[in-house]
C-alpha cells in the first residue's frame, strides 16, 4: 500500500514537473516573436510546410466529410419533409464543430507528427545542441517559426476545410438528392450567425492550433535522443493532441454555448 | 589575460545525473595555443565534461573558468555572446541537415556577423578549402562520407576563428585515410590559427601523436596526467592497460557476476 502510494505520488509530482516544463517552454517561445529579418524567411518556409502541404489532407477530407454530413442530413430529414433546411444542417455542423475539430485533428496527424519528428531528429543528431554550441538559440531559429506558423495556419485550414465542406455538402444534397440550391443557401443564410457560428468556429480552431503546435514542439524538444525516443515522442503528440481537441471542444463549446 | 595563464580552468567540479556520479571532484588546467586530449574510457563521460565546459549542462559542485570568466555565472544572452568564441565539433558533425555544404559552414557567419554575402562566399570557400572540401560545398550532409562530414564541421565550427575548439570524439568510425587527414588538419588549425584544442577520444594512439598534454579520465576523477611520453611510460596498473589495450588488469574483463558454477547448475551447485 505505501509504495503504491509512493508509486502515485511520484508519478503525480513527475507530471507536475512535466507540464510545469512545458508552460515554461512555451513561455520562452511566445517571447521569441519571429524578427522582421532574421526569422521572417524561416516562418514563410514553415508556413509552407505546415500549411500548404497539410492542404491536400484538409480538403479531401473537407469534401468528404461534407459530402457525408449532407448525405446523413438529408436521410434524417426527409422523413420530417424538411429537406429544404439541409443546407442551415450542414453549414452549423462543419462550421461549429466538425471544421475546427477535424481540421485539428488532421492538422495533429498530418503537421503536429511531422514536427515532433523533424524537431526530435534535430535533438537525436545533435544539431539542436551544436546550434547552441555554436551560441544560436535553438528557440529562436528552430521552435519559434514552427510554433508561429501552427497558430497562422491552423485558422486557415479550418476555414478552407468549412468551405470545401459545405461545397461537398451542397453537390451532394443539391446536385445529387434534388434538394433546391436556393433553399439551400437561403436557409443556411439565415441559420449561420457570423460572429456565434463563424466566429465561434474561428475561435475554437486558433485555440487548437496554439495546443497541438505547443504539444508537437515541446515533444520534440523534449524526446528522448533514440530511435525509440523520437518514435514514442511523435505517438504522444498526436495522442496527447487528439484527446486535448475533443476535451476542450466540449469545454469551448460549453462555454460558447453558456452552458456553465 | 597574461599568455602563460590557462584557457581553461577547471575547478574541483563535481557532476551527477540521476544520483550517478560522473564527476568528483576533477580539476584541469587547459593550456593555450596548445592540443589537450581528455582520454578515457567509454562512458566515463568525456562529452558530458565538454558540455560543462562550454555551459550545456551546469555542474553540481565547483567552476569552469574559460579565459578567466566563470561561464556557469554569465548570463543567458552573455553566455551564447560568448559561445561564439568557442568551436565545437560534436561526434557525428551534427551537420544541418537542411543545408547545403556551403550554408553549413556559412551559418555562423550569417547567424553572427553582419558581413555581406560576397564576403561570407569568400570566408566560407578558404575554411573549406582548408580541410580540403571547396569541392564538395554543393552538396548535401546525406551526400558526404562520415569523415568528409566531419571535416565540414570542422570548417563550420572554425568559421568565427574561435579561441577554444572542442573535438568530441573526431577519431572514432574513421577510416585510416580520414583518420591521418584529421589529424594533420586538427594539429593544422591549432596552430596555423593560435586556437586552443581539447580533445575527448578514446582513441590512445592516434590521439596522443597530436596531444601536448593528457588527462586520462576514470570512474569520475583525473587518474593520470601528463605528457604523451610520460603517459606510455606510466605503470599504474589502469594507465598502462588503458594505453597498450590490454584486455584484463585493473579494468576486468569480466562484468561482475556470481561465481560461474551457480549460475550454471544454480542450488544444486
Amino acid at each position: 500500500m505505501t509504495t503504491w502510494l509512493q508509486q502515485l505520488g511520484h508519478s503525480g509530482i513527475e507530471t507536475c514537473q512535466k507540464l510545469g516544463r512545458s508552460f515554461l517552454f512555451l513561455l520562452h517561445v511566445l517571447i521569441r516573436p519571429p524578427r522582421l529579418f532574421k526569422t521572417f524567411p524561416l516562418l514563410i518556409r514553415e508556413l509552407y510546410s505546415v500549411g500548404v502541404l497539410s492542404l491536400v489532407i484538409i480538403i479531401v477530407s473537407g469534401i468528404f466529410i461534407g459530402m457525408v454530413v449532407s448525405l446523413q442530413g438529408h436521410h434524417i430529414l426527409i422523413k420530417f419533409s424538411a429537406e429544404q433546411e439541409l443546407g442551415q444542417l450542414v453549414a452549423l455542423s462543419v462550421v461549429r464543430e466538425l471544421g475546427p475539430v477535424v481540421t485539428a485533428l488532421l492538422f495533429a496527424g498530418r503537421a503536429g507528427s511531422a514536427l515532433t519528428a523533424e524537431i526530435g531528429l534535430m535533438k537525436t543528431t545533435e544539431q539542436l545542441d551544436s546550434m547552441e554550441m555554436m551560441g544560436v538559440d535553438p528557440l529562436w531559429k528552430i521552435i519559434s517559426p514552427r510554433f508561429w506558423a501552427g497558430f497562422i495556419t491552423m485558422p486557415i485550414l479550418a476555414v478552407i476545410f468549412s468551405a470545401v465542406a459545405i461545397g461537398g455538402g451542397y453537390v451532394v444534397g443539391v446536385d445529387w438528392l434534388g434538394v433546391d440550391g436556393g433553399s439551400f443557401w437561403s436557409n443556411m443564410q439565415s441559420a449561420v450567425d457570423f460572429r456565434l457560428d463563424v466566429v465561434n468556429g474561428i475561435i475554437k480552431s486558433v485555440v487548437f492550433g496554439i495546443v497541438v503546435t505547443w504539444i508537437a514542439i515541446y515533444q520534440g524538444y523534449d524526446t528522448v535522443p533514440t530511435a525509440e525516443g523520437v518514435s514514442r515522442a511523435t505517438t504522444r503528440t498526436v495522442v496527447y493532441s487528439s484527446l486535448a481537441i475533443l476535451g476542450l471542444d466540449f469545454i469551448l463549446t460549453a462555454t460558447m454555448l453558456g452552458g456553465w | 589575460m597574461a599568455p602563460d595563464t590557462p584557457l581553461v580552468i577547471v575547478d574541483n567540479l563535481s557532476y551527477q545525473r540521476d544520483k550517478r556520479v560522473i564527476f568528483d571532484q576533477v580539476s584541469l588546467r587547459i593550456p593555450r595555443s596548445k592540443i589537450t586530449a581528455i582520454l578515457g574510457p567509454s562512458g566515463t563521460g568525456k562529452t558530458t565534461l565538454l558540455k560543462l565546459i562550454g555551459a550545456k549542462l551546469k555542474p553540481t559542485q565547483g567552476n569552469v573558468h574559460v579565459d578567466g570568466r566563470n561561464i556557469h555565472s554569465l548570463s543567458r544572452p552573455d553566455l551564447y555572446r560568448f559561445r561564439e568564441r568557442i568551436g565545437m565539433l560534436f561526434q557525428n558533425g551534427a551537420l544541418f541537415t537542411h543545408l547545403s555544404t556551403f550554408d553549413n559552414v556559412a551559418f555562423p557567419l550569417r547567424e553572427h556577423t553582419k558581413l555581406p554575402e560576397s564576403m561570407i562566399r569568400d570566408l566560407v570557400l578558404m575554411k573549406l578549402d582548408a580541410v580540403g572540401l571547396r569541392g564538395a560545398q554543393a552538396l548535401m550532409p546525406a551526400e558526404l562520407s562520415g569523415g568528409m562530414a566531419r571535416r565540414v564541421a570542422l570548417a563550420r565550427a572554425i568559421a568565427l576563428d574561435p579561441m577554444l575548439i572542442m573535438y568530441d570524439e573526431p577519431f572514432t568510425g574513421q577510416d585510416p585515410i580520414s583518420m591521418g587527414v584529421l589529424i594533420k588538419l586538427i594539429r593544422r588549425m591549432n596552430d596555423a590559427l593560435d586556437m586552443t584544442s581539447i580533445i575527448v577520444s578514446h582513441d590512445v594512439a592516434e590521439t596522443l601523436s597530436i596531444a601536448d598534454y593528457v588527462y586520462v579520465l576514470a570512474n569520475g576523477k583525473v587518474v593520470a596526467e601528463g605528457t604523451p611520453s610520460d603517459l606510455q611510460h606510466d605503470t599504474g596498473p589502469f594507465v598502462s592497460q588503458f594505453m597498450h589495450g590490454l584486455p584484463d588488469g585493473a579494468v576486468p574483463f569480466h562484468y561482475p557476476a556470481n561465481p560461474f558454477i551457480h549460475d550454471l547448475l544454480g542450488d544444486n551447485a
